[in-house]
């Protein structure tokens, strides 16, 4: 349907962009297009407004600000997603025990509710702000931009977000972290990665945690990690206990080769 | 549940567009949803009367265009459908590919009055 003067059919109602156009088609009246005339009944004035506009794109703006503010200050800010119960809390108090004496460390702990994340990152010395999400569930790049200005980050540093325990939601919502990492533990199922395939594939690292407990498991590994490659190709793995220490190392290898120094 | 949030996203956007226009309510919005968009219509259907409620867009109709996923093999340049992100390339079976398509998730227009 032409949107100018409406000549045209079209099943059910059509929403068309209002716009100076020049298009030939044919009328089966006669009429000028440019006279003018009074009408004085009432009528209701509509008017369409052609968007085009991505319903997320306030998140990612603000998204997009943050992670130029991380960039010059040389913050390396990780994203970290899971399922609930995966052991993100416990992976990462490992990390921050054997590298904060390294590097400085920030922590956002995002949770529906309760200050438990956080008082177990405060217990270790390290700078942390709970973002509580209530009914939300996921972190969204405002939140993070907020906390961030509360936790007045040095420059060169880290800053963890650990997102709210959910394998879906926070798949959607850029932060403007530098990278995001899942956490899945063995005890979660080989299939996990095609499940739940969107969080796999906007993540670029996978922990795999839990290593200690492969013995009473019937786990296939390579099972594991092909369904999460199926699913992004480019994933990069490391097999974890965060529980024992085992296989931490390459991790830390990795985080350290992250930050310019 | 972050089609709560989606629809939240949508509501925010229309207020602004209403009032920009000088118009005070919405009697149609059309939608474009990618079938990657990450947003499943039915969860998007549930949350939206709560969404809307006392909002310009109470009474909107909702138009929603679905696009199809589309992707490109990275390996044999084959183009094929996707219905799961996982899905490789049915020519050659690579699972490196470049989706150009299905990811939208927009407001194409609104009818306001």
């Amino acid at each position: 349907m032409c949107g100018t003067c409406g000549c045209g059919t079209g099943d059910g109602p059509t929403i068309v962009k209002i716009e100076n156009h020049d298009h030939d088609h044919s009328h089966g009246h006669d009429h000028s297009h440019t006279h003018t005339h009074d009408h004085d009944h009432s009528h209701t004035h509509k008017t369409v407004i052609e968007l085009e506009q991505d319903i997320l794109q306030n998140n990612n703006l603000l998204a997009a600000r943050n992670r130029g503010f991380f960039d010059a200050k040389n913050i390396f800010a990780i994203n970290l997603v899971s399922s609930p119960g995966s052991g993100k809390t416990s992976f990462l108090e490992r990390t921050l025990a054997d590298l904060k004496d390294q590097y400085p460390f920030y922590v956002i702990e995002g949770d529906q509710q309760t200050q438990n994340d956080a008082n177990r990152i405060h217990a270790l010395q390290v700078p942390v702000v709970q973002v509580n999400t209530g009914k939300g569930c996921h972190l969204e790049s405002d939140m993070i931009y907020n906390a961030v200005k509360q936790l007045a980050p040095k420059d060169h540093s880290f800053l963890m977000i650990e997102n709210v325990g959910n394998l879906v939601c926070p798949a959607m919502f850029d932060l403007g972290e530098n990278k995001r990492v899942v956490v899945i533990s063995i005890t979660e199922g080989e299939d996990k990665p095609i499940k739940y395939p969107d969080m796999f594939l906007s993540s670029d690292i996978c922990i795999i945690n839990k290593m200690d407990l492969q013995p009473y498991l019937k786990i296939d590994m390579q099972k594991l990690k092909d369904y999460a490659l199926q699913v992004n190709p480019h994933l990069q793995f490391f097999e974890v206990s965060a529980t024992t220490g085992e296989g931490m190392t390459p991790w830390y290898d990795w985080l350290s080769q992250q930050i310019k120094k | 549940m972050h089609e709560l949030s989606i629809a939240l996203g949508i509501v925010d956007i229309a207020e602004k567009e209403t009032k920009k226009a000088n118009a005070t309510k919405v009697d149609a919005i059309e939608l474009i949803i990618g079938t990657l968009s990450g947003v499943e219509p039915e969860a998007l259907e549930f949350v939206w009367q709560v969404a809307v409620q006392d909002t310009v867009l109470a009474k909107a109709e909702r138009h929603i265009e679905y696009i199809e996923a589309k992707a490109k093999c990275l390996e044999c340049e084959t183009t094929f459908s996707v219905q799961n992100v996982y899905d490789a390339c049915p020519k050659c079976n690579s699972y490196f590919k470049d989706v150009f398509q299905g990811k939208e998730l927009k407001i194409k227009a609104l009818e306001v009055s």
